[in-house]
C-alpha cells in the first residue's frame, strides 16, 4: 500500500526539521504531577520511540501533544502549528492512536474507517478508496463487515490504526500500538509504519518493549516520573549497551528475583 | 469472609464519598428521605400496638407485602441495583459460594434502604408485643422477611443482569421485558383505585396476600394473636420455604456468574452486513457521518433501545393515569411527554460515547457539526414518532379541536428540548452504563450531577416552552380555535429558533471545552 506523501512546507518561526516539538509541558491531576516539564523534538521523517515504565507520563504527554488533554503549562507544536492555539489545523496533520480508549465498536470495521474519514472532511470517493486500501493493507478485508465489538484485540488495534491513517496525516502519534497484539499483526503494523516513514511521514510510538523500540525506531526518549531522562538517536541513548539495560540503568530498577525465595520450589 | 465483604463495602462507600462531594450529597438526601419515611413507619407500627388485631393485621400485611414487592422490583425499576459487590468481580478469588452468599446478603443491608428496612421490621415486632408467643412469632417473621427482601432482590438483580448481558438474547428479551414493567405502574394504580372505592376489598387482598410469599411472614403474628396457631405456623413455613427457594435460586445464579462473568458475552457468529449502511445514505460531511453513526447506534446499542421502547407506551401509561385522576387532559399530554423523553435522550449522548468520543476530538470535528449530526439523527425518527404518539389520544377521545395547540406543544418541546440538550451535554457528562455493559447496570459515580442535570434541565425546558404551555391552557379553557393555531405557530417558530440557538451555543461550548468533556469521560471509565 502506498500512503500519500506530502512535500514538507517549512513553517516560519519553528525548526523546520521538527515534526513534533514539545516545550515545557506540565500536567498534574489533583495535586499529583504526571508530567513535569517535558520538552522534546521529534525530527521530521524519524521513527521515534517514547519509552518509560508504567505511570511515567507517556500517555499524558502524548495526549497533550494531540489535543486530547489540555496542558497546565507548555506548548506542543505539530509541523509549525500550535496544537492548542490552532487545534483544527494541527489535528488535520496528526493521526492518533490513543491507548485504552474505546472505539465506536458497534460499527463494522469498514464503517469505522469511513466514519473517521468523513469526520476529517474527506469526500465519499476518497474515503471509499482509502478504506479499501487500508482494510487490504491491514489484512482485514474478510472482516470488514463484522462489528468491531466482535474483533480480537489485535484486529481492534489494527482497525484503530487504520482509522488514524485514513486522512493521510503527516505525523502519527501511537500510544502502545503493540499492546496485546499477536506477532503476526505486530509484524504487519511494523511493516506499514516503516513504509510510512520511508515515504516521508513521522511516527512517534510509546512502548515499554525495549527490544522492539531498539529494532524499529531510529530515535528514542526515555521518560520516568514525568521527566525526560535521555533523548536522541537510539545509538546515542543506548551508548554501546542494549537499550533495555540502559533503560533499567536510567530508570533505576532493582534485580528481578529479590525477596521471592519462597517461590523457588 | 462476611467481615471482609462488609469492610469492602464500607471502604467503597467511603472512597466514593471522598472522591466526590456530589455523591455525599446524594447519600445525605437519600438518608433524609429514608429517615422521614422510616420515622412515619416506626411511629405507625408502634401506634398499631394499641389497635385491634383485625385492624393491625391487614395493615401490616399490606405494608409488608408492598415493602417486599419493592425490594423485588427495585433492581428492575430503579435501573439496576448497587453493583459495587458484583459477583463476577469475585470470580478470580477462591471463595466458597456459601460464604459469598452470606457475605453479600449482609453487605446488601448496608446502605439507606437496608438500614431502614431493618429498623422498620424491628418496629413491626413492637406491634405484636401482645403476648410472649405472638412476639416470638413476630421476631421469626421479621427475620424471615428481612432475608426474603435481600435474597429476592438479589435473585431478580442477577437474573436481570444475566439476561441483559448475553448479547443476542438481550436485544429481544429486553424489549419483551420492558413492556410489562413499564405498564406495572398503571396496573397497580388501577387496582388501588378499585380498592379505594371499597375498603373491604383491601381486607380481602390482605387475606389473600397472607398466604403468598409476599405477605406470609407478616401475617403469621396476626394469625397467632387471633388464636390460630396452626395457621401462623403454616404461614411461617411458607415464608421459610420461599426464603429457601430465593436463596437457592440466587446462589445458583451467583455460581453461574462466577464461572461465566457477565458483560463478557461470547462473540457472535460473523454476520453478513450490508456494506456501509447509513453511511452511504447520509450526506458525506462530518455532520452527516455523525448522524449516520448516531442512527446506527440507536438501532444497535441496547442502551439506546431501552429508552426507545418506553416512548410508544407513554399513551398507555397516561391513559390509565388520566382514568385514575378523572382528568382526561393528562392523556392528551402523551405527545409532549414522549417528545420530552426523546429530546432529552440527547443530553446523555456524549456520555454514551464514553471515551470513543476521542475520535471526534482527535479528528478536529467542529462542535457545531457534532451537535448538528446528533440532533439530526434524533430528529429523523423522533419528529414522526412524537407526532404519531401525540395523535393517539385525540383519535381515541375525539377532541380534535385541541389538536393544533397540543401539536404546537409537541413540536416546541421536541425542538427546544433538543436545543437545550445540545447545550447541556456539551458542558456536563452524566453517569450512564458504559458501552457493552448491561443497560440495567447502574454505574457507580457522579449520580448527584446526573440528578441535578436532569432536574434543572427539566425546569429550564419548562421555562423555554412556557408560551406553548400557556397557549394550550388558553385553548383548553376558552375552546377557541385561534389559540390552538397560534400555539402551533409558536411551537414551530420558537422551537425552531431555540433548536438552532442550542446547536450553535452547544457547538461553541464544545469547541471551547472539548478536552475537558473528554477528560470527564475518561474519569467515568
Amino acid at each position: 500500500m502506498t500512503l500519500p506523501s506530502y512535500p514538507v512546507a517549512p513553517a516560519s518561526g519553528y525548526p523546520t526539521d521538527s515534526a513534533l516539538s514539545l516545550r515545557g509541558l506540565v500536567k498534574s491531576f489533583g495535586g499529583k504531577t504526571a508530567v513535569n516539564g517535558i520538552s522534546l523534538e521529534v525530527p521530521t521523517g524519524s521513527f521515534f520511540g517514547l519509552v518509560g515504565p508504567n505511570g511515567a507520563g507517556k500517555t499524558t504527554t502524548l495526549s497533550m501533544a494531540t489535543g486530547l488533554l489540555r496542558p497546565d503549562d507548555g506548548t506542543a507544536v505539530v509541523l509549525g502549528v500550535d496544537v492548542w492555539k490552532d487545534p483544527l489545523a494541527a489535528k488535520r496533520l496528526t493521526g492518533v492512536l490513543p491507548d485504552g480508549v474505546r472505539l465506536f465498536d458497534r460499527l463494522s470495521g469498514e464503517q469505522l474507517i469511513t466514519y473517521a474519514g468523513l469526520l476529517h472532511g474527506l469526500d465519499r470517493q476518497t474515503v471509499a478508496g482509502r478504506a479499501r486500501d487500508l482494510l487490504e493493507a491491514f489484512d482485514l478485508t474478510a472482516d470488514a463487515r463484522s462489528l468491531v465489538v466482535d474483533y480480537s484485540a489485535g484486529m481492534t488495534k489494527k482497525i484503530a490504526l487504520a482509522a488514524a491513517l485514513v486522512h493521510a496525516p503527516r505525523l502519527l502519534v501511537l500510544d502502545e500500538p503493540f499492546e496485546s497484539v499477536d506477532p503476526v499483526s505486530a509484524a504487519n503494523i511494523r511493516g506499514i509504519l516503516a513504509d510510512y516513514v520511508r515515504s516521508g511521514g513521522t511516527v512517534i510510538v510509546s512502548s515499554h518493549v525495549m527490544d522492539l523500540v531498539q529494532r524499529m525506531c531510529d530515535h528514542v526518549a526515555v521518560v520516568a516520573q514525568g521527566r525526560i531522562l535521555a533523548s536522541g538517536t537510539v545509538d546515542e541513548v543506548r551508548a554501546g549497551s542494549t537499550l533495555e539495560d540502559r533503560f533499567v540503568e536510567l530508570v533505576g530498577g532493582h534485580g528481578p528475583t529479590e525477596g521471592l525465595s519462597w517461590l523457588h520450589t | 469472609m462476611v467481615a471482609h465483604l462488609i469492610t469492602l463495602k464500607l471502604l467503597l462507600l467511603r472512597n466514593g464519598l471522598r472522591r466526590s462531594v456530589g455523591q455525599l450529597i446524594g447519600l445525605i438526601i437519600a438518608a433524609l428521605y429514608g429517615l422521614g419515611v422510616l420515622l412515619l413507619a416506626v411511629v405507625g407500627l408502634i401506634a398499631l400496638r394499641l389497635a385491634d388485631v383485625a385492624v393491625a393485621g391487614p395493615i401490616v400485611v399490606l405494608g409488608g407485602s408492598a415493602l417486599l414487592a419493592g425490594w423485588t422490583l427495585a433492581p428492575i425499576l430503579v435501573s439496576g441495583v448497587d453493583l459495587t459487590l458484583d459477583p463476577s468481580r469475585f470470580a478470580l478469588f477462591p471463595i466458597p459460594l456459601s460464604r459469598l452468599v452470606v457475605g453479600q446478603s449482609v453487605a446488601a443491608l448496608i446502605g439507606v434502604p437496608g438500614v431502614c428496612t431493618t429498623v422498620a421490621l424491628a418496629a413491626s415486632t413492637v406491634t405484636w408485643s401482645r403476648s410472649p408467643g405472638t412476639f416470638a412469632v413476630a421476631v421469626v417473621g421479621a427475620i424471615l422477611a428481612l432475608g426474603l427482601c435481600v435474597s429476592a432482590s438479589r435473585l431478580v438483580a442477577s437474573a436481570v443482569t444475566d439476561l441483559a448481558s448475553s448479547r443476542r438474547f438481550r436485544e429481544a428479551s429486553r424489549m419483551a421485558m420492558m413492556v410489562p414493567l413499564v405498564l406495572l405502574g398503571p396496573i397497580i394504580a388501577l387496582a388501588v383505585r378499585g380498592m379505594e372505592t371499597n375498603p373491604d376489598a383491601l381486607r380481602g387482598l390482605a387475606a389473600v396476600l397472607a398466604w403468598t410469599p409476599l405477605g406470609a411472614a407478616f401475617s403469621a403474628p396476626a394469625s397467632f394473636a387471633d388464636g390460630h396457631a396452626p395457621e401462623a405456623l403454616a404461614q411461617l413455613a411458607i415464608a421459610a420455604a420461599s426464603l429457601w427457594l430465593a436463596v437457592w435460586g440466587w446462589a445458583h445464579a451467583l455460581g453461574r456468574a462466577l464461572v461465566a462473568p457477565s458483560g463478557r458475552a461470547a462473540p457472535s457468529a460473523r454476520s453478513g452486513r450490508r456494506g456501509l449502511g447509513l453511511f452511504g445514505v447520509m450526506p458525506a460531511s462530518p455532520a452527516g457521518a455523525i448522524a449516520a453513526r448516531s442512527l446506527t447506534y440507536w438501532v444497535r446499542d441496547p442502551r439506546y433501545g431501552t429508552a426507545l421502547i418506553i416512548v410508544p407506551l407513554v399513551p398507555i401509561i397516561l391513559y390509565f393515569s388520566s382514568l385514575q385522576r378523572h382528568q382526561s387532559d393528562v392523556f392528551l399530554l402523551s405527545g409532549p411527554f414522549a417528545a420530552f423523553l426523546l429530546a432529552w435522550s440527547l443530553a446523555s449522548d456524549i456520555s454514551y460515547d464514553s471515551t470513543a468520543f476521542s475520535l471526534h476530538l482527535s479528528a478536529g470535528v467542529r462542535g457545531r457539526d457534532d451537535r448538528w449530526g446528533r440532533a439530526l439523527a434524533l430528529l429523523t425518527f423522533a419528529l414522526p414518532l412524537a407526532l404519531v404518539v401525540a395523535l393517539v389520544p385525540f383519535a381515541i377521545s375525539g377532541r380534535w379541536s385541541l389538536l393544533p395547540a397540543y401539536l404546537g406543544l409537541v413540536v416546541g418541546v421536541l425542538m427546544s428540548g433538543i436545543g437545550l440538550a445540545s447545550v447541556v451535554s456539551a458542558r456536563f457528562t452524566v453517569t450512564v452504563p458504559l458501552p457493552g455493559e448491561s443497560p440495567f447496570k447502574r454505574p457507580a459515580g457522579n449520580t448527584a450531577q446526573t440528578f441535578v442535570v436532569q432536574f434543572v434541565g427539566l425546569i429550564v425546558l419548562g421555562v423555554l416552552v412556557l408560551p406553548e404551555i400557556v397557549l394550550v391552557a388558553f385553548a383548553s379553557t376558552t375552546g377557541s380555535a385561534g389559540y390552538g393555531w397560534a400555539g402551533l405557530g409558536v411551537g414551530a417558530v420558537l422551537g425552531g429558533a431555540l433548536f438552532w440557538l442550542g446547536i450553535r451555543l452547544g457547538g461553541v461550548w464544545l469547541d471551547r471545552r472539548g478536552p475537558e468533556v473528554y477528560a470527564a469521560l475518561v474519569r467515568a471509565g
